[in-house]
C-alpha cells in the first residue's frame, strides 16, 4: 500500500488492468461444448444444400419485400446436422446468436430445416408471437410445408412456408389459414379440373386461329398472303416450351446478400415444430 | 473552507476514495454485481411468467378432452389437481436465495409438466379430439409453453450461475465484501432428468 499512496492513480489502474486481464483469460477458457453455429451469409444459409439458385434468388426476393413492407426479418436456414440438439433447442440459440430482427422490436423470425434429422421449425422472435402464434407456425408447417417436404420436394415447402409466413407477418393470417383448410380439396378437385381447362383452351385456340385464318384466305381472293409465318398454320402458345417466366433479374444487386445482419432481435422460443 | 474539510479527513480514507475514483466506474466489475443480480431477477420473472401461461391454458385444454373414457379420467383430475397444488404454492419474498422454497416451488412445477405431458399423449389415442382444431390450437400453446418455459429455466440458471461466479470469485467477491456486502448466492434448481440430454459429440465434421 506504500507505492500506492505515494502514486495512486497508476497503482490503482494497474491493479485493475491486472484484474481485467485474469478475468478475461478465466472468462474466455474453455468450459464446457457450445453449440457450433453456422455464419450468418445472408437470408438463405441453405447449408444443407437443399436450394437451387432459383428458388434462391425467388425466395430472397420474398423475404427481402417482407422486411422493406414491415421491417421483420425473416431468414431461411438448412442445417447439415443438429449436433445432437432438440431443434426448439437450436433454433432460439441460433436466432439469438444471430440476432435476427431488430433491436428492441424483436421481430425477427426463423425458418430451419434440418433435412437429415427429419425436422422442421419456426422460430419466432419475441416481438412477433402475437402476429405468427404458435398455432399460425403449427398450421403453416402441418398444412404448407410437410406435404411437400414428405415428398421430397424441399424447394416447394420451403417457397410455401415462407409465402404464408410472409402472408400471416403482413396480416394475412386468414388467408393462410383458409389455404390451409382447402388444401386437401384443390389438391383433389380442382388441379386435375384446370389442367383439363388449360388444354381444352390451347385446343380451342388452335382451331380458331385455323378457322380465321381460312376466312381470311377466302375473303382475300387470290391476293398475297399477309404475313408468312401463318401459312403454315404455326401456332405460338405463351409460355409453352422451355421459355422461363420471369427468371432473372432478381440478383439482389449489389449489397443485398453481402452487408445484411441481424439487428440484435432477441428470441424466446415462440413458433412451432414439425417432423416428416 | 474545503481545504479545512479535506485535512480533517485521515489520510488513508483520501488515498482509498481517489483510488476507488481513478478505477472507469464500471470498468473494473464495480457495477457487475447489481446489474448481474438484476438480470437474474428478471430472467426470474420470465420463469414465473410463463408457469403462470402454462396454469392458465390448462382449464381450457382440460374443457378440450373431456370426451376421454372413464379409464383415462385420471389423467384429467391429475393435471387439474396438480395445476391447483402448483398454484397454490406461496411464494416467499426470498425465494430466491431460499434453495428450500424454490425446491418446493419447482417440484410442484414439475409435477404438473408431467401430469401434463401424460394427458397429451392419451389425448393422441382419441382421433376425433386430436383433428379438433380447438385441441390443436391447446397443443400448439402447449407445447410452445413448455418450449417457453425451458428456455425462460435456461437463461435463469445462466443468469444465476453469472452472478453466483461473480460474488464469490476474486474481483467480484472483494467487491461483494466491500460494497454489497448483503449479496447472496442465488439459488438455481435442478432441471428433472427427463429433460436433461447428453449432446452427442462433434467431431467438427457437421459445418
Amino acid at each position: 500500500m506504500t507505492e500506492a499512496s505515494s502514486a495512486p492513480n497508476r497503482s490503482g489502474a494497474f491493479l485493475c488492468a491486472l484484474l481485467v486481464l485474469l478475468f478475461v483469460v478465466l472468462g474466455s477458457w474453455p468450459g464446457h461444448a457450445e453449440i457450433k453455429f453456422p455464419e450468418l451469409t445472408g437470408r438463405i444459409v441453405d447449408n444443407a444444400g437443399l436450394l437451387k439458385p432459383e428458388d434462391r434468388s425467388a425466395i430472397e426476393a420474398e423475404l427481402a419485400v417482407l422486411e422493406a413492407k414491415a421491417s421483420d426479418q425473416l431468414v431461411v436456414v438448412t442445417l447439415p446436422s443438429l449436433q445432437g440438439y432438440e431443434i426448439e433447442e437450436y433454433g432460439y440459440q441460433l436466432g439469438r446468436k444471430w440476432g435476427i430482427g431488430r433491436a428492441g422490436k424483436n421481430n425477427g423470425a426463423l425458418l430451419i430445416v434440418a433435412p437429415n434429422e427429419r425436422k422442421v421449425r419456426i422460430e419466432v422472435g419475441r416481438g412477433l408471437e402475437p402476429l405468427l402464434t404458435d398455432l399460425m407456425s403449427k398450421i403453416i408447417i402441418e398444412n404448407a410445408i410437410l406435404p411437400e417436404f414428405r415428398h421430397g420436394n424441399f424447394p416447394a415447402g420451403v417457397r410455401a412456408g415462407v409465402r404464408d409466413i410472409k402472408a400471416t407477418l403482413l396480416g394475412d393470417a386468414e388467408g393462410v389459414k383458409e389455404r390451409a383448410r382447402g388444401r386437401d380439396a384443390i389438391e383433389s378437385d380442382w388441379v386435375p379440373l384446370l389442367i383439363l381447362a388449360f388444354w381444352a383452351a390451347i385446343v380451342l385456340y388452335v382451331v380458331w386461329t385455323q378457322y380465321r385464318y381460312m376466312q381470311q384466305a377466302s375473303a382475300l381472293p387470290g391476293g398475297k398472303r399477309r404475313s408468312r409465318y401463318r401459312d403454315n398454320g404455326v401456332v405460338v402458345v405463351p409460355g409453352s416450351g422451355s421459355g422461363n417466366w420471369g427468371g432473372g433479374g432478381w440478383s439482389s444487386g449489389g449489397g443485398g446478400d453481402s452487408g445484411w445482419s441481424g439487428g440484435g432481435g432477441d428470441f424466446g422460443g415462440g413458433g412451432g415444430s414439425g417432423s416428416w | 473552507m474545503f481545504r479545512a474539510l479535506f485535512s480533517s479527513i485521515p489520510k488513508p480514507l483520501v488515498v482509498l476514495a481517489a483510488l476507488l475514483l481513478a478505477l472507469p466506474a464500471g470498468g473494473c466489475g464495480v457495477n457487475n454485481i447489481p446489474t448481474y443480480e438484476q438480470s437474474a431477477k428478471a430472467a426470474w420473472s420470465e420463469v414465473l411468467n410463463q408457469y403462470k401461461r402454462r396454469a392458465d391454458l390448462i382449464p381450457n385444454l382440460v374443457e378440450s378432452v373431456k370426451g376421454f373414457a372413464e379409464q383415462e379420467r385420471k389423467v384429467l383430475t391429475d393435471v387439474t389437481e396438480a395445476r391447483a397444488k402448483a398454484t397454490s404454492v406461496q411464494i416467499p419474498a426470498d425465494i430466491l436465495t431460499n434453495p428450500a422454497a424454490m425446491k418446493q416451488f419447482q417440484d410442484a412445477q414439475n409435477t404438473l409438466g408431467g401430469a401434463l405431458r401424460q394427458l397429451m399423449v392419451v389425448a393422441e389415442r382419441y382421433p376425433d379430439i386430436k383433428s379438433g382444431q380447438n385441441f390443436l390450437a391447446l397443443q400448439s400453446q402447449i407445447e410452445g409453453t413448455e418450449n417457453r418455459i425451458a428456455i425462460a429455466r435456461r437463461d435463469y440458471i445462466q443468469a444465476v450461475r453469472q452472478y453466483n461466479t461473480e460474488i464469490t470469485t476474486i474481483p467480484g467477491r472483494w467487491w461483494a465484501a466491500f460494497l454489497y456486502p448483503s449479496s447472496k448466492e442465488l439459488a438455481a434448481f435442478d432441471i428433472p432428468a427427463e429433460e436433461t440430454k447428453t449432446p452427442k459429440v462433434d467431431f467438427g465434421t457437421g459445418k
